[in-house]
């Protein structure tokens, strides 16, 4: 027992202790959610992750972000939530776009497209390129949110799962620096670009 | 008994320990101040603003936040005592979701603002907010006490959020700041959606 006060000091244990706190750590139970409200910032956190064709673009503008370098490594992912935001009130109110399907499957194509040749445009028509298909995936989830779910924490779970996606993008677009890199990046956009057509597919047929 | 088997013992322990259910967590149980304080922490349009004012105070600088620090609490608890005082509730969903999601583009775009207008811009909010938690504590028969609590959290979130922005010097944090008000104002952007719909 000496041996394991004396231990306590030591890294093993120390390395433990965040895994006892997890352990010990109270789990919340919310017991009066009211009749059919869905999950509010949980929910939104895992919407923009349920459809591969979002998942794709949105990762894409991340990595064509960092093809492009700064500033746009970053403009890019602040205009796409703005954006996408401003389709999701249009869906919202119920306001009509037509395509959506069909503009977010472009969007695949397109930006993968860009990523795979490197397409290095002024940096107002990219941000104008990505502002333009935000809209569409932004409509797309204004459409499909349900009513009577916690609207803010619904949205903040949703643009933070946004913006994380554009993170990856961006975390994996790093690898550009490196001439192995470049070459895995210009696939990975062929493979957005290709994905891109079966969804355009998929919508118009 | 080998150092192992106690510890494996005090895991086991541990994991067996009965889990506390927090059934109705904006009454904190330690009396109104802390519910005041609880209140702020699980409001999220009041925390999202409060983020992008502190986070605007910061990206300006030190004098910016100081003044902020300063002023944003203090307008909060001074309107929130005249909310307390009035007769009803009041509910202004749109005005309360322009307020930070204007905050969050300015955050977003950055733009050269005097130390001042800063200021001014976060005791707006900073008034707007107080006066519409002292309606609602009023409306629940709560008083100055959990304003307090309310006002002295928002302090101590401006304090510790512009002092870690004003210290940020890496290009790449400070544009992780301007994304972090680009959120801010997507959910403002979504709201309007919603209270449309």
């Amino acid at each position: 027992m000496a041996d394991g006060l004396i231990a306590i000091g030591n890294g093993r244990l120390r390395r433990l202790a965040p895994l006892v706190l997890l352990l010990l750590w109270p789990v919340a139970a919310w017991a009066h959610i009211q009749s059919g409200e869905a999950g509010g910032f949980v929910s939104g956190l895992s919407h923009p992750v349920s459809g591969l064709d979002h998942v794709l673009a949105m990762v894409a503008v991340g990595l064509w972000g960092a093809v492009l370098g700064p500033p746009a490594i970053w403009m890019l992912p602040v205009a796409f939530p703005m954006m996408m935001a401003f389709g999701g009130m249009l869906g919202l109110a119920s306001l009509p776009l037509p395509g959506v399907e069909a503009g977010i499957a472009v969007s695949a194509i397109v930006l993968g497209a860009m990523v795979m040749a490197e397409v290095r445009p002024p940096l107002w028509l990219a941000v104008l390129i990505v502002a333009f298909f935000a809209v569409f995936h932004g409509h797309a989830h204004g459409t499909e949110l349900q009513p009577g779910q916690n609207a803010l924490l619904y949205s903040l779970g949703f643009v933070i799962a946004t913006g994380l996606l554009h993170a990856a993008g961006i975390a994996v677009g790093l690898i550009h620096r490196w001439t192995l890199g470049r070459k895995l990046l210009r696939i990975a956009g062929a493979l957005v670009m290709v994905s891109g057509f079966y969804f355009l597919w998929n919508a118009v047929s | 008994m080998s150092l192992r088997a106690v510890k494996i013992g005090l895991g086991a322990a541990l994991v067996i320990l009965p889990s506390l259910a927090q059934a109705h967590l904006v009454n904190s149980g330690l009396g109104p101040f802390y519910d005041g304080i609880l209140h702020l922490l699980l409001s999220p349009a009041d925390v999202l603003g409060l983020m992008a004012a502190t986070l605007l105070a910061g990206l300006h600088g030190a004098r910016a936040s100081r003044l902020t620090v300063i002023v944003l609490p203090v307008t909060w608890f001074l309107a929130g005592l005249a909310g307390l005082a009035l007769p009803a509730m009041l509910e202004l969903p749109w005005l309360s979701v322009l307020s930070f999601a204007l905050l969050g583009v300015l955050v977003a775009l950055n733009p050269k603002l005097p130390a001042e207008a800063v200021a001014l811009l976060a005791g707006l909010f900073g008034a707007l907010h107080g006066l519409l938690n002292g309606s609602a504590l009023a409306a629940i028969g709560a008083g100055w006490t959990s304003l307090l609590g309310i006002a002295l959290a928002v302090w101590v979130v401006a304090l510790l959020v512009s002092a870690w922005v004003v210290t940020l010097q890496a290009d790449w944090a400070r544009i992780a700041v301007r994304v972090a008000g680009s959120w801010v104002a997507a959910v403002g952007i979504l709201m309007f959606g919603w209270m449309l719909q």
